[in-house]
């Protein structure tokens, strides 16, 4: 399976060069692609029928602390997404080579929808925890670049960041949950998981599991409120939308949970959590569709819908809830892919996806519209197709739910009535009726747009027909895996009249009804209200939260980077005496056992001096000059002490630096004009306070230290060493160009570019274009010259 | 004892002073600057086979035994840190060639590059903490005058801010060093990991660790005393950006993990505290720095926050002191060097082609130059960690390690950011590369191809080869995860860098 996955990948690579090779003719090499990788996957069926799953791994990442397995895990469930995948894949490899014909991005196109056919063929055969993520990363990846694919408008940039940003969250959380369940069980391997599901219940992490891992799967698949950002997704070109954001994608987080199932599931906290999301989903996006004109939109929401029931028949859990799942989703896979095609089919040739703008278009597309016909009165759940099926089972899964079932299946028929009556609109308002005047003259489709809807939509006959064609084979071992435990049922069209024939009566009556009053319906006052709050509301939510995020960041960098070198500095003094004198204060505490009795005149003298010339700085800091001249006395100072502690030769270099210093910047400061004080008290203040504080922490570390013994061991080695194995009588002479000679020579470096750096400094001519940030902050700098100000 | 060692820091040396010699040709400056790079990379990776079959390598210079002369040190985490920046120095200095322009060339570029290469490999070899000192002050001389080379406003602006703030920082790290040489006469710092818990006042030595936190932390940009990079790191031509942005600040991370690793241990400070500090200074750095690159609206400037944000992380993996935080932190490390650094590059390219950093301006570059936009998009989304990439190793193993040290809040932030950053990628992506073309544009857009006419080539190549790279790490993960693994689990157990320095004990 690794092969067929990276052989998809590879090819994707180099769909850009098959498609400059085969021209016009090049979707249909592609397409062998998907078709070959759909006809390996089916080889697998019958044994899988049999009840035997396919277990494959190649090491990844292979250490003691970091194992990482590209392992892949085929059964029922996995089986079925991987050939609705391939099988949707081909035809939409195909429909695009069509839609996007003549387009330029015709080839990023097949690059990036093969790249995503890749990684979501990936998501749903991964075994282990961690390539499951890295293959859901890159599901959300390429969504984003294909939802940016007319990224030339702004809305399409939006909802690509969108998507990415709620599909993003959802995945890191996911990533959190997934390695918290490989630690609480040890296992990395969702196989080796399945049976040791207890393991993990039981675990005190279980509930932190069970929301991360929720988190993941409701964001991807677009469970209320996370799922303001499908509906958006919309503004990438349909035969993207109806792959990725109906047919595969936006269920990877129904798989997750699917597969999950045996592992999380079956607590009360499942039950409520996804079955509760589930069934409020539902409810909530099928009566939005009806609020919506445009055909693609009408589409998402209902693909909501079946994303909500799919999720609240896992969280149902019961055996029922599994096979109806495992018929559902296959439907559903079938149904909203020819529609979503088809409604691509009718914005390509008629010019506009808004059923208000359309009409009697049977007569032109008859293709398009016998497909958009089948596969719409399976959606609504009309026999004899295979929707029906579905929606039966549904509706008997909703009337067992463990817990409240009336409410379960009320809510169940009120959101089905509106999705029979968006059946019902998205064929009868653009195929029959008066011929309107569309923007462009309409015609039907070229075979490689309505090959895939119609064999779809035939599919959803047959099925519906003659179901045994797949409940044994795929069905049962589908309902099996998510069950966790070997099940065993047939399908078929009539179960009797019982309860969900009535259930499905009602609805078929109720939605014919609603479809009636629909124009008036739409523009009622209380559908508008509706939509704001449950569309709208959270999109706003996002946005105000990106504001929001947006504004703080604003906020704290203006605040923290706010150009003043002056406040630079003073931040980093101060965490500097916090987090030094906090530490010391309480981890060492003062050490105060030195004795200045010994303490000759002299030293008292040279203290002293040292003292006042440090307070003649303060008290003249308007003039450089004597600010020039206190720290020249305090250079010399050090000098005598040296001297005094018989350190004649370091006491000269000190003398020469600091009389070359104090001469050098006198000479400078001719040049330089006057200082002005431009501080306030306060902040002449709190810079008086935070120097002393930065002078009193460096002399009490200074005698923490001191008071340790000292061990001069070095010193004695140098002093014995220097002579006869250096040759050489000055210490300090041999210490610098022997013992550490790596140190003068880095000195010497510094010194020379420091020649350079004055040389470039002053001859090279002056840069600056127009476009350099002046800047660095949000708000405008203080300059250099400026550097004091501030408050 | 192994010879090789001297070479990291001689060969930078040598080119530099060739390159000094003929500063009046640009065309000999070039072939020197990029000759000497690929002579850097040969001898580091000599000296990786060394490592990596025969363990730690050590140089006593002058041959006086340690710890009286100053000892060179190559373990796996100075080796993994060399081969990379050299690497680098291959790439910025094959990038260079088009993108330094004569002036700066006359002025001594050349040199300076390679002086601050030296200073960069000498931090990661040398055994001494003085002489860490010593490699500090060569790279802010190098890296001052490379970011003032030019002479425009907001540079100097830039680098003055940049020389004060770091200058202060290393007064602050030679009082540290002053500190530790009064608590323990030595030096040497395998030595100092041997005195140090032999400091009766370990709340002393806890104190001297808060000192080289601050100064390191200076160096390597956490909060709050990072000003000085978003101040200064977009200010001068790309490929010192890149260096800068790419490795200089990573420098500063590496002396704290070796500081924090070898020096301020279990042994010598006794309790958590320090790695307390540690994880509190990860997070908020991560945050504010992520705040800030979302709050931006220039390429690079965006870039620089992004740094500071990183570097969070970094530090998060120190503070964890596990083999898997460590390795976590030194792949990162690794890893965005690579992926920043190569977004830097590509912020120049698209600066040459459409004339402007700020995003606003900026459009078009998705239409028009498609290769570019992949080779962006793998270095953005290797920043997110995003898998396959090489940041997704980098991010699983710093997730994995904190979760299994049950730090839920810290690595859920960290998490988070991850997110943010991944945001504030796409505020690129979404404007200079799928906006549409602005109305303003130099010329030459759109017809100026990325191969051919006009030599861009010398600055995608470059750019090529670190994608290339990030892939390969991404894809291919193991071995490099084993190096960092091995790097790990050396700074855990400190004897073997001890017995390899001081002896036998």
């Amino acid at each position: 399976m690794l092969t067929v996955i990276a052989l998809i990948f590879i090819v994707a690579l180099v769909s850009p060069w098959i498609h400059k090779l085969f021209g016009n003719k090049s979707g249909w090499v592609l397409a062998l692609l998907p078709f070959g990788s759909f006809l390996y996957l089916a080889s697998w069926l019958p044994h899988i029928t049999a009840g035997n799953v396919v277990q494959q791994s190649t090491p990844w990442v292979s250490m003691a602390l970091f194992q990482v397995d590209l392992a892949f895990y085929l059964d029922g469930l996995s089986l079925m997404f991987g050939l609705i995948i391939t099988g949707i894949g081909t035809f939409i490899v195909l429909y695009g080579s069509g839609y996007l014909s003549g387009d330029a991005y015709l080839s990023r196109f097949y690059c990036a929808v093969l790249l995503f056919m890749g990684s979501m063929l990936g998501v749903v055969l991964a075994d282990n925890l961690i390539s499951i993520f890295v293959f859901w990363e890159l599901t959300s990846f390429t969504s984003f670049i294909l939802i940016g694919f007319s990224h030339e408008q702004e809305n399409s940039r939006k909802a690509a960041l969108k998507a990415l940003l709620v599909t993003g969250i959802g995945g890191l959380a996911l990533l959190a949950g997934l390695v918290l369940m490989g630690f609480a069980s040890g296992h990395w391997e969702v196989s080796a998981l399945l049976n040791e599901g207890d393991i993990i219940r039981n675990h005190p992490h279980y509930l932190a599991i069970l929301i991360l891992v929720l988190a993941g799967a409701f964001t991807k698949s677009a469970q209320f409120p996370f799922s303001f950002w499908l509906p958006g997704a919309m503004a990438a070109p349909t035969p993207v939308s109806a792959y990725l954001h109906s047919a595969t994608m936006v269920k990877a987080g129904v798989y997750l949970l699917a597969r999950m199932n045996p592992v999380l599931g079956s607590t009360e906290t499942w039950l409520i959590l996804v079955g509760g999301f589930g069934l409020l989903t539902l409810l909530v996006s099928a009566w939005l569709a009806l609020s919506f004109t445009d055909m693609k939109q009408i589409l998402a929401y209902s693909t909501v819908m079946a994303l909500g029931t799919m999720i609240m028949l896992i969280g149902l859990g019961t055996e029922m809830a599994m096979k109806g799942l495992a018929v559902y989703i296959l439907s559903h896979a079938m149904y909203k892919g020819a529609l979503f095609m088809v409604a691509g089919a009718v914005d390509h040739e008629a010019g506009t996806r808004d059923v208000l703008k359309l009409g009697g278009l049977r007569p032109l597309m008859p293709i398009s519209f016998a497909a958009a016909a089948l596969a719409a009165i399976s959606m609504a759940g009309i026999p004899p197709l295979y929707g029906f099926i579905a929606k039966e089972i549904v509706y008997e899964a909703a009337l067992e739910a463990p817990l409240w079932p009336v409410l379960v299946i009320t809510l169940a028929v009120i959101a089905n009535i509106a999705i029979v009556a968006a059946s019902a609109i998205v064929v009868i308002r653009p195929f029959l009726g008066k011929k309107v005047e569309t923007p462009k003259k309409a015609h039907e489709a070229p075979l490689t747009m309505w090959i895939g809807p119609l064999i779809l939509a035939v599919l959803g006959v047959l099925f519906g027909v003659l179901p045994f064609l797949v409940d044994r084979s795929l069905m049962i071992p589908v309902a099996s895996s998510v069950f966790g435990a070997p099940m065993d049922f047939y399908l078929s069209l009539w179960h009797g009249f019982n309860l969900p024939l009535v259930l499905s009566l009602l609805t078929l009556t109720g939605g014919i009804l609603v479809y009636l009053v629909w124009d008036r319906l739409r523009e009622s006052a209380p559908m508008k209200v509706y939509q704001s709050g449950f569309a709208m509301g959270p999109i706003n939510g996002y946005e105000g939260l990106l504001a929001g995020l947006l504004g703080l960041a604003g906020w704290q960098t203006r605040t923290i980077q706010n150009g003043l070198m002056s406040n630079y500095l003073i931040t980093i003094l101060v965490t500097m005496l916090v987090a030094v004198g906090y530490t010391f204060i309480t981890r060492s505490g003062l050490v105060w056992n030195h004795s200045f009795e010994n303490m000759l005149l002299q030293e008292w003298a040279l203290s002293i001096a040292i003292l006042t010339s440090l307070g003649i700085i303060l008290a003249f800091r308007n003039s450089r000059l004597t600010m020039v001249i206190g720290a020249g006395v305090v250079g010399f100072s050090l000098a005598l002490i040296y001297l005094m502690h018989g350190a004649a030769d370091l006491a000269m270099t000190q003398v020469l630096v600091e009389t070359l210093t104090v001469i050098l910047v006198v000479l400078v400061l001719i040049h330089v004009p006057k200082l002005i004080e431009v501080r306030s008290t306060t902040s002449r203040i709190r810079d008086a306070v935070v120097a002393v504080g930065a002078g009193v922490l460096m002399t009490l570390l200074i005698l923490a230290v001191t008071a340790v013994p000292f061990d001069a061991f070095i010193s004695e080695y140098y002093a014995e060493a220097s002579y006869p194995l250096a040759h050489g009588r000055n210490i300090v002479n041999v210490i610098l160009v022997d013992f550490r000679a790596l140190d003068t020579m880095g000195e010497v470096v510094v010194v020379a570019i420091a020649g350079l750096a004055v040389y470039a400094l002053i001859k090279m001519k002056r840069f600056g274009s127009p476009d350099d940030p002046e800047t660095e902050g949000a708000a405008p700098d203080g300059t250099a010259s400026k550097q004091g100000k501030s408050s | 004892m192994n010879g090789l060692l001297v070479l990291p820091v001689a060969i930078p040396l040598i080119t530099a002073t060739l390159a000094l010699l003929f500063r009046k040709s640009s065309q000999l400056q070039r072939w020197i600057g990029v000759l000497g790079m690929v002579a850097l990379l040969g001898a580091v990776l000599v000296l990786f086979r060394d490592v990596h079959n025969d363990g730690i390598q050590v140089l006593q210079l002058g041959n006086w035994a340690a710890p009286f002369g100053i000892t060179l040190v190559a373990d796996m985490l100075a080796m993994l840190m060399l081969g990379i920046s050299a690497i680098m120095g291959v790439i910025i200095g094959i990038y260079s060639i088009f993108d330094i322009d004569r002036e700066r060339e006359r002025f001594g570029y050349y040199p300076l590059l390679h002086i601050l290469i030296m200073g960069v490999n000498g931090s990661f070899l040398t055994g001494d903490i003085f002489n860490l000192y010593v490699w500090f002050e060569v790279m802010l001389i190098a890296s001052f005058t490379l970011l003032a080379l030019g002479n425009s406003k907001n540079q100097l602006q830039g680098a003055l801010k940049y020389v004060f703030i770091n200058l202060f920082s290393s007064l602050i790290f030679l009082f540290g060093v002053a500190l530790l040489y009064g608590m323990t006469g030595t030096l040497n710092m395998a030595d100092l990991a041997v005195r140090l818990p032999q400091v009766e006042n370990t709340g002393l030595v806890t104190t001297v660790a808060m000192i080289f936190l601050v100064s390191f932390g200076i160096k390597s940009a956490i909060f709050p005393l990072f000003f000085w990079l978003p101040a200064s790191y977009h200010t001068p031509p790309v490929a010192i950006s890149a260096i800068f942005g790419g490795l200089l600040t990573k420098v500063g991370v590496y002396a704290l993990i070796r500081v924090f690793t070898l020096l301020f241990t279990d042994a010598s400070v006794h309790n958590d505290y320090l790695h307390h500090i540690l994880l509190w200074v990860g997070g908020f750095t991560m945050v504010i720095g992520v705040l800030g690159a979302a709050s931006h609206m220039e390429f690079r400037k965006i870039l620089s926050f992004h740094i500071v944000s990183q570097i969070g992380y970094m530090i998060m993996g120190l503070a964890f002191n596990t083999a898997m935080g460590l390795m976590g932190a030194i792949f990162y490390v690794l890893h965005n060097i690579l992926a920043k650094s190569n977004l830097f590059l590509i912020s120049g390219i698209a600066q040459r082609l459409l004339g402007t950093f700020e995003l606003k301006k900026m459009g078009g570059l998705y239409k028009h130059y498609p290769f570019l936009a992949v080779l962006f998009l793998i270095s953005a989304f290797a920043l997110a960690g995003f898998p396959p990439l090489s940041g997704f190793w980098a991010k699983l193993s710093l997730v994995k390690a904190g979760l299994s040290l049950e730090l839920y809040v810290i690595t859920g932030v960290a998490i988070l950011v991850g997110l943010l950053t991944l945001f504030s990628m796409t505020k690129i992506w979404l404007t200079a590369f799928w906006g549409t073309v602005p109305e303003e544009v130099p010329g030459h857009f759109g017809k100026l191809p990325l191969f051919g006419a006009g030599k861009l080539y010398i600055l995608v190549i470059p750019v090529m080869i670190i994608a290339g790279m990030i892939i390969l790490v991404g894809l291919n993960a193991q071995p490099f995860l084993e190096l960092c693994m091995t790097a790990a689990e050396q700074l855990l157990d400190t004897s073997v860098y001890i017995e390899a320095v001081l002896g036998p004990q």
